[in-house]
């Protein structure tokens, strides 16, 4: 596949639970070689939506194609081609690692399988434990894992549902090193995170909430379209000013991030003169460039404005 | 672009090895391999089979010569029976019998002796209690033995021939109150089957909800497999467990239990693999259907206990209703029954075998093809 063709191309993309739609009409286009990130709330439908897209679940409505293939109709072939990394742990915990490694290698029926089983022992760096229970490994090791097995069919695209949940900070780093050094030799990662460090690692991402796509594009460009102003304020007492800035019309959000207070709002004009009676010693308002965060936040409270509706 | 989906030996065999190293580390999996065979032969074999010596018996003695009393004497001898009451006529050794004094009555006709030596075989009539076929099962079992023995004397020189044919008298047994005569003997071999079925659909039963509720079938399912592969897959590995269980019974059968072994062992054991599977196949198919272990566990109980019942091994099956037998006949436990009693006991060969295999065999597809046609390749 060469790059910038289309790995995933799908239109909306819709599954309804109890008559409830918990993806709802996304449409979603990833292109070869792309670190595509996939945010959201819990409960946002991101492990649906990767469900859907690796043929687990039937979509409601929705078409298009992965990997060139009908995403509705040929999952078999899809599945072939994908690696997919729950979000839970779900390789089998009685069984050793290299067992694990073993089997999925038959399932996709590996032709030289045991030389596939023992480079990924060694990738691992697990040499001399392959025989440990794979329920005995941590947190981490069952991410390297699971990763790695995810791996040993030579997978096009690969879809991995938070997978840097509850692992340490070296690891997370660890792991997103091999996913830049796996995606420049050609493959396409499609990424669920809670993480803004790690959005800010995709090449592009996505920002899902209540099933409904909000916002796409290259970071700044996810900034861009929620077309936040933010005001950084320092100062004594700044929970206080928090509660009381909050209470006021015309602003969204007033967040701590150290010892500044983000305060901002899609409304330019009225948050100015709703921070006007503070704009005073002992504060120090600076006009700032809205973060990531600041933007996901604002789209997140949009949003359940809109669904309580 | 689409490769054709295909059956692949290689998957399958991917999936047995895996299933077969899970059921090594579950101590359940020995549980039931050993544990409830020995416990159900322990409960049903000896609870029943406690050989009861000494029974009481009454006599109805018209014959005047010296061998009847040699064969009384020489049942006497064997301490299955006890002579506690000669009579006179029969309603009076069936008022006996109906008041449960006595348990058995043997009659020994008029010129009992004369005919025997004549080589006439005369009849010998015993009539037993068997509402508690137990009971008598044991001292009936040996009377022919008995008589042969005591008469080994009395019939030599030109009446040797005698001996070694039909033998020179005609026992006749009644078994009343109860048609269908169930010994020791049938109940043993019956245990197989029912000790197959319960561990066999349970095991399987589990295997589907487990993934499930593990989570690992998310796993399983983002693989390329397909529905045939995981099921069969899963069954082969217990196919073994169901034949050391069925090693471990018999066994049991032979050497603490003295069940005859009539007909061929290999034809039990091939009969048996047919009807491991269809035990298999159809616990699988309830865990594609079940939602979760619980509901597994339900249905194995549903399925089991209509088997036993209607099955012929709790309740003779003659003596059931003909709607009951019609159900009965669907259970695949119901002609199995038939067969292990047919070759241990009557030496059955594979002609009378066949005639209750193949509807085993059929039990075993249908079960399978549900199955598979019901396993989710989904999560929905
Ligand atoms: N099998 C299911 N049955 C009913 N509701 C479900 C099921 N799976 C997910 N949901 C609901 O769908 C919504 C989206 O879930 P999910 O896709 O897991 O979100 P995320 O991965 O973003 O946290 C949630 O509200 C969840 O409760
Ligand atoms: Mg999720």
């Amino acid at each position: 596949m060469k790059n910038g063709e289309l790995i995933v191309d799908v239109r909306g993309m819709t599954k309804h639970y109890d008559g409830r739609a918990v993806v709802d009409h996304v449409d979603l286009q990833v292109r070869a070689g792309e670190i595509y990130g996939f945010l959201g709330p819990n409960g946002s439908g991101k492990t649906t939506f990767l469900r859907m897209l690796c043929g687990l679940l039937r979509a409601d409505e929705g078409s298009g194609t992965c990997l060139g293939h009908d995403v509705i109709r040929e999952s078999e072939a899809i599945k072939r081609e994908v690696g997919y990394m729950t979000q839970r742990f779900s390789f089998w915990e009685d069984l050793s690692i290299e067992e694990n490694l073993d089997f999925v290698a038959r399932m996709y029926e590996l032709k030289k399988r045991r030389q596939a089983v023992r480079e990924s022992i060694e990738q691992l760096g697990l040499a001399g434990r392959e025989k440990q229970l794979a329920g005995q490994l941590s947190g981490g090791w069952k991410q390297r894992l699971a990763l790695t097995a995810c791996l040993i069919h030579n997978p096009k695209l690969l879809l991995l549902d938070e997978p840097t949940a509850g692992v340490d900070p070296k690891a997370r780093r660890d792991f997103w090193e091999q996913i830049h050094r796996l995606a420049a030799k050609g493959l396409t990662f499609l990424i669920t995170t809670h993480y803004m460090d790690e959005a800010e690692r995709c090449h592009r991402l996505a920002y899902i909430a209540y099933g409904k796509l909000l916002a796409h594009g290259t970071v700044d460009e996810v900034i861009g379209q929620v077309g936040l102003t933010t005001w950084s304020v320092s100062g004594p007492g700044l929970p206080h000013l928090a509660e009381e800035l909050r209470a006021r019309q015309g602003i969204q959000q007033a967040v701590a991030f150290g010892n500044a207070l983000h305060v901002s709002s899609d409304d330019a004009a009225a948050l100015e003169q709703a921070i006007a009676p503070f704009r005073h010693a002992p504060y120090d308002w600076r006009k700032i460039p809205s973060g990531l965060e600041d933007a996901f936040i604002s789209l997140m409270e949009v949003s359940k404005d809109n669904f309580a509706k | 672009m689409t490769r054709h989906s295909h059956f692949s030996f290689q998957r399958l065999l991917g999936i047995i090895v895996k299933e077969f190293t899970q059921m090594r580390r579950d101590r359940l999996t020995f549980a039931m391999m050993l544990g409830i065979p020995l416990l159900q032969l322990t409960l049903f074999g000896y609870a029943i089979n406690a050989d009861p010596r000494h029974l009481p018996a009454a006599v109805l003695l018209a014959d005047q010569g010296p061998q009847g009393r040699t064969l009384l004497q020489a049942m006497k001898n064997s301490t299955y029976f006890d002579f506690v009451r000669q009579v006179s006529t029969e309603t009076e050794a069936h008022n006996l019998l109906a008041r449960g004094q006595v348990q058995f009555v043997v009659n020994i006709p008029e010129n009992f002796s004369r005919d025997l030596l004549r080589g006439d075989r005369p009849a010998l009539l015993v009539e037993a209690d068997a509402t508690d076929p137990a009971a008598t099962g044991n001292a009936l079992g040996q009377l022919n033995a008995i008589f042969s023995a005591a008469l080994l004397n009395d019939l030599k020189g030109p009446l040797e021939s005698l001996a070694a044919t039909d033998g020179p008298i005609d026992l006749r047994v009644h078994a009343l109150y109860n048609p269908e005569v169930i010994t020791q003997y049938n109940i043993v071999p019956g245990l197989m089957g029912v000790i197959l079925t319960m561990t066999m659909i349970m095991i399987t039963g589990l295997a589907i909800t487990r993934e499930r509720e593990r989570g690992t079938m998310e796993n399983l399912l983002s693989m390329p497999t397909r529905p045939s592969e995981v099921l069969i897959g899963k069954i082969v590995p217990y196919i073994f467990v169901g034949y050391i269980q069925v090693g471990v019974i018999l066994v049991a059968s032979y050497f603490l239990f003295h069940v005859p072994m009539q007909g061929s062992i290999l034809l039990l054991l091939l009969v048996a693999l047919v009807f491991i599977a269809a035990n298999l196949a159809m616990g699988i198919t309830f865990s594609t259907i079940a939602k979760n272990q619980l509901q597994a566990m339900q249905m194995t109980f549903f399925a089991f206990l209509p088997s036993i019942l209607l099955s012929g091994f709790m309740f003779p099956f003659r003596g059931m209703p003909p709607w009951a037998q019609l159900i009965g006949e669907v259970f695949p436990l119901t002609h199995f029954l038939r067969i292990v009693r047919g070759i241990l006991l009557k030496g059955n060969t594979s002609v009378e075998v066949m005639n209750q295999l193949w509807q085993i065999a059929l039990f075993a597809v249908v079960a399978m093809a549900i199955g598979i046609k019901r396993y989710r390749q989904t999560l929905d």
